[in-house]
């Protein structure tokens, strides 16, 4: 009995983890902008689809060489663009009017990058390492568009006005993801291990049984939890996140230009989900339901504190494993007490643990406590 | 009490015909004055004077729609907030405004945003350049804030701090980015006499050791004549006196626009 718990908790934990990873995406987001982005799970997918077509781990189904014209132009104004931003960051603050040919000359460079990338692999696969460098660097320019192109224009607005302009980025990129690269289903290939391990042989009957693609999956969300929280609480780009989220004026005052900032969160949340759109792509295939994860993560938010990294983490861990435990052991109690059908406990059991937190705690486990002066 | 009379040879900023207006209302109509390097500087007025929202044309908050501002040698017509702050422009506000999910500690490291350049990379392994710079300007912070008297605050979350002592950490914070020229918008608004007194102090300690130009704006006159060198009176958007104390003090229009004048 105690080996079955166990089993069912640890594999519980292990998927709570990846909850976890596309809720951290939304609490970036919110921590820096006060935005809850709905198109953090469309982002998941068209990061998870981006990486699939370019791998090209595809069942019997022929790779359309305009998918590698377009991938290698995106990611040579990718590459031109993250060039070009990191030489005005970091060599020539505010260097002026020869910017501009500074990054065409980068945009040739890079498009010749791109080019020279497509041609040399043809019509056949980029290897996964490659694909996912290319699917970061585009990240990093979707975080640009939308940017440029929606929030700067949305400055001083209401929250339910940026999160309306989520929507939208959700819908148009759920639409762009299968124009650029088919709505089929594909497959990621990470080289996981796929036997089962059994651990604890001696103590348990039987051991315990844990799937290792799991496992590694979880240390690598583990990875990069640790590294985000490190991010935001110690170094001087987490503090102007955070001061950005306190109050814009006062960040403003002190030199911390908000475009720049949010250029940031985005390209981060957009690396988050490269991050959770592999895992889960390599675990379901990368198919449409991957975007609909991101309503799993919403009860994971409401336990942890929309504003808390480690509260996403938590909260995570608690809405895996007790969505497990309770379809393995409080569903057949139900049935059996009741005359039901069946379990499916799994479904709503996180949404209603969030609803009692909605009613007692409100701020979830970890979030700022919300205080009204009057 | 006459003023402090010192001499100030070098124009640090001035303000040459500023008129702001938002819609219909005119805040500002054809302001110029200077400020000289090294002055404490005071901008007075009734309320809705636009004395605000001359502070927030000097560091970019609002773009004028006529005038211009040459700071440090460079006329410019607008400039963003960051920008400013890059030139060294710094500044508190009326209403305070602190990070307040963050630590006294953390609010003042904030302040000194600009002073820390390692790249992103170092900065998200936290190793090498980034840690030794962290180091570095924690030790900058921790002079401001025994500066300030403010260490028993230091790891306290500024949001539940009394309304002098966020003041406090809110001047701390702009001290952090060494400005050559620090705004305090009411720094002693709310205050009692005692927590007036320390904020004077500071402020010309501010002035004296590192020779930080000022420019604050303040309701109580008593402090204005005490601390500055120079006052400008502004009423309904319009300069109606500059000068030092006395000469304000005993101008007619100053005195009619505080009083009120019998017809």
């Amino acid at each position: 009995m105690l080996g079955a718990f166990l089993e069912t908790l640890i594999g519980g934990l292990l998927t709570g983890v990846l909850y976890s990873l596309v809720a951290l995406g939304f609490v970036l987001i919110f921590k820096a902008s006060g935005v809850f982005n709905f198109a953090q799970g469309a982002m998941v997918l068209f990061a998870a689809l981006t990486i699939a077509r370019l791998s090209g781990e595809i069942d019997g189904k022929e790779v359309h060489l305009a998918n590698f014209v377009v991938a290698a132009a995106i990611l040579g104004v990718a590459v031109a663009f993250i060039g070009w931003y990191a030489w005005r960051e970091y060599v020539a603050r505010g260097a002026g009017p020869d910017e501009r040919r500074k990054m065409q000359m980068l945009a040739v460079v890079g498009a010749l990058v791109g080019g020279l990338a497509a041609y040399s692999y043809g019509k056949g696969a980029w290897p996964l390492w490659l694909a996912i460098a290319a699917t970061a660097a585009i990240m990093g320019l979707l975080a640009y568009a939308i940017e440029r192109l929606v929030l700067r224009h949305l400055v001083n607005q209401e929250g339910i006005i940026l999160f309306m302009a989520t929507l939208g980025i959700a819908n148009f990129l759920d639409g762009f993801g299968q124009t650029l690269w088919g709505s089929d289903i594909y497959k990621i290939n990470l080289g996981l291990p796929k036997d089962p391990l059994f651990l604890f042989e001696g103590v348990f009957p039987g051991g315990l049984l844990v799937d290792p693609g799991e496992l590694v999956a979880a240390a690598i969300a583990a990875g990069l939890v640790v590294v985000l929280a490190i991010f935001f609480q110690k170094t001087r780009v987490g503090r102007a996140l955070r001061a950005v989220a306190d109050d814009h004026a006062a960040a403003q005052s002190v030199g911390i230009p908000l475009n720049t900032i949010w250029l940031i969160v985005w390209t981060v949340s957009g690396l988050v989900a490269l991050a959770a759109g592999l895992i889960w792509g390599a675990k379901l295939g990368v198919q449409f339901s991957i975007s609909l994860i991101a309503l799993k993560a919403l009860p994971v938010l409401i336990l942890g504190g929309f504003t808390s990294v480690p509260g996403a983490i938590v909260g995570g861990l608690i809405i895996g494993a007790g969505e497990k435990l309770s379809e393995v052991f409080l569903a057949p109690i139900l049935v059996k007490q009741f005359d039901l059908a069946g379990g499916g406990i799994e479904n709503w059991f996180a949404y209603m643990l969030a609803l009692v937190f909605l009613l007692f705690r409100p701020q979830g486990l970890f979030g700022e406590r919300i205080i009204e002066r009057v | 009490m006459a003023g402090r009379v010192r001499s100030f040879p070098d124009v640090l900023l001035s303000v040459e015909n500023i008129s702001l207006s938002f819609g219909g209302v005119k805040a500002l109509t054809d302001i110029s004055f200077d400020i000289a390097k090294g002055e404490v500087r005071a901008i007075i007025g009734p309320n809705g004077a636009g004395k605000s929202s001359m502070l927030n044309c000097i560091n970019g908050f609002y773009h004028p729609q006529q005038g211009a501002i040459t700071y440090k040698g460079v006329r410019r017509s607008q400039m963003k907030p960051h920008e400013a702050a890059e030139q060294g422009i710094a500044r508190t506000f009326q209403n305070i405004a602190l990070f307040r999910g963050m630590s006294t500690l953390d609010n003042i490291m904030t302040g000194r945003n600009l002073r820390m350049k390692t790249g992103l990379f170092w900065q998200a392994l936290h190793i090498g350049p980034a840690q030794r710079e962290e180091i570095e300007n924690r030790k900058a912070v921790e002079r401001i804030i025994d500066f300030l008297e403010i260490q028993h605050i230091r790891k306290a979350p500024v949001g539940q701090l009394p309304y002098g002592l966020q003041k406090r950490v809110e001047l701390g914070r702009a001290l952090a980015a060494e400005p050559e020229l620090l705004l305090l918008d009411e720094p002693m608004a709310g205050m009692n006499i005692e927590e007036k007194q320390d904020m004077c102090r500071f402020i010309l300690d501010v002035n004296d050791e590192f020779g930080t130009t000022i420019c604050l704006i303040e309701h109580d006159m008593g402090v204005v004549m005490d601390i500055s060198d120079r006052v400008v009176v502004l009423d309904y958007g319009r300069k109606i006196g500059d000068g030092v104390p006395d000469e304000v003090r005993n101008n007619e229009a100053v005195v009619a626009a505080y009083l009120g004048v019998s017809h």
